[in-house]
């Protein structure tokens, strides 16, 4: 379904991203571990336009956002970039919440200005989604009264209310403590069983372990190994193992 | 001290007549055009200054620090009495002052909306983004009500100095209040009349910075 074929991303001289390819197949949860500065936020944040690649290409299922012809990247006009964005969603480690709307404006902003989703139609999504991440009473509320893992499920809620095909979430629980880690947890737990396409950066290796499909383990702006969890976890490459703890 | 005005209360409730009718209507009507013409024109000239594109940026940083660090009393006169020898026709003293003033709050302003958007955190472009609002949209919708909150005292300020500004208006004979206390200190022998002028100064700001408190109050729901 998203494909990325030989990203390289560098900031200065510095090379962050150095060839990486990934794919990530309909209904699988992938979740890139690795080190701090390993690259793993750069990868997901070049998936979802926020950074731009210095080489490589990225596709989501026959739609390119990205390729390379002769070492110049070549990006997709801009209406193709914005239907792979609204196609895709992201969570960020530090919610992003727009702290001068309400809980439910959050979710419904979006829908209703940039997807044009009748007002009345986005609420009653909004009021769906807020009740399955547990928050159904905080719609009225600002999102400074929210605790954390409050936040962070609502943000991931926001992100649904597109009605993406595929939601990342970069290191989602890294600004929570263990208790509202787990409430985060819990819902993108839910999500998984719902067979919700995700690319997961996380430290959270009891998430990676029981949770996804697929570890891909990264350092130094290269993928070290990839695999289904069991056999990443049970790996004999020393360097996984040191970093997966065994 | 011998008081004309202050120990009679019915000449003193004339002279204050004389200033509603002659003068605090053209303080207030040059007061608010300025604010109506210099706060959207700020907000243009701060994203002109932020423009990735020199072309852009220059002349407005240039715009910017002309406007600044020349005194509005100057920039009035030469508008009014430079700017009609240059151009073909002749310019109202009303809307020269109008003009000097709007461009000259401008530049303030544009600098306190930069500082305003600037403070707006990164994320919060990033997640506007991801979720497909169009950059025209990230800025109206999500940085533009943050940023208004942010520059809310610094706004203040800049009204509360407009407010004693609008008396450069004098200087191209403008009848303001200012220029109605100096006839009238002139035409009576008595300084009583800037002692007025103060008082409704004073009224004025008053309201004004009242008004902002609320509007400062009502931003802060959240």
């Amino acid at each position: 379904m998203l494909r990325a074929e030989g990203i390289q991303k560098n900031f200065g001289a510095e090379g962050v991203l150095k060839g990486i390819s990934l794919q990530v197949n309909k209904g699988e949860v992938v979740a890139l571990i690795g080190p701090s500065g390993s690259g793993k936020s750069t990868l997901l944040r070049c998936l979802n336009q926020l950074e731009r690649v210095n080489g490589g290409a990225i596709y989501l299922d026959d739609l390119c956002m990205c390729s390379t012809e002769n070492g110049r990247v070549q990006y997709a006009p801009e209406a193709t970039l914005r239907q792979i964005a609204l196609r895709m969603g992201m969570v960020f480690q530090s919610f992003n919440l727009f702290p001068h709307m309400s809980v439910l404006k959050n979710l419904i902003d979006a829908p209703v200005h940039v997807q044009r989703v009748p007002k009345g139609k986005a609420i009653e999504r909004a009021r769906a989604l807020l009740d399955k991440v547990g928050l159904a009473d905080k719609a009225d509320q600002y999102p400074h009264q929210l605790s954390g893992g409050q936040a962070q499920r609502v943000a991931i809620a926001r992100a649904l209310c597109l009605q993406p095909e595929i939601l990342c979430f970069d290191e989602p629980t890294s600004a929570l403590d263990p208790e509202l880690t787990q409430e985060v947890l819990a819902v993108m737990r839910g999500l998984a069983a719902e067979r919700m396409t995700m690319v997961v950066v996380t430290h959270e290796m009891g998430f990676a372990r029981d949770v996804s499909h697929r570890v891909v383990f990264m350092e130094d702006g290269d993928v070290v190994e990839e695999g289904p969890p069991s056999a990443v976890f049970a790996s004999q490459n020393p360097r996984t193992r040191q970093f997966v703890g065994k | 001290m011998d008081f004309k005005y202050f120990n009679d209360p019915e000449r003193l409730l004339k002279l204050v007549s004389l200033f509603l009718e002659d003068g605090v209507g053209a303080t207030c009507s040059i007061f608010a055009l300025t604010l109506m013409l210099s706060l959207p024109l700020g907000l243009v000239v701060a994203l002109g200054r932020m423009s990735k594109m020199p072309l852009s940026r220059w002349p407005v940083s240039f715009y910017i620090y002309f406007m600044r660090s020349t005194p509005l009393m100057l920039q009035v006169m030469c508008i009014y009495f430079l700017l009609p020898q240059i151009l073909p026709f002749k310019m109202d003293r009303y809307w020269a002052v109008i003009f000097a003033f709007a461009i000259n709050y401008a530049a303030y302003f544009a600098e306190i909306f930069r500082g305003g958007i600037q403070a707006v955190p990164i994320g919060q472009r990033e997640a506007g983004r991801v979720l497909g609002y169009t950059r025209a949209q990230v800025f109206m919708r999500i940085v533009l009500p943050q940023t208004v909150k942010h520059v809310m005292p610094a706004v203040t300020n800049e009204v509360v100095t407009l407010v004693k500004d609008t008396a450069l208006a004098s200087t191209v004979a403008i009848t303001e209040i200012m220029l109605t206390a100096r006839r009238q200190v002139n035409a009576n022998y008595t300084v009583e009349p800037y002692l007025m002028a103060m008082i409704i100064y004073l009224v004025l700001n008053g309201v004004a910075s009242q008004l902002c408190k609320l509007a400062e109050r009502k931003l802060n729901y959240y």
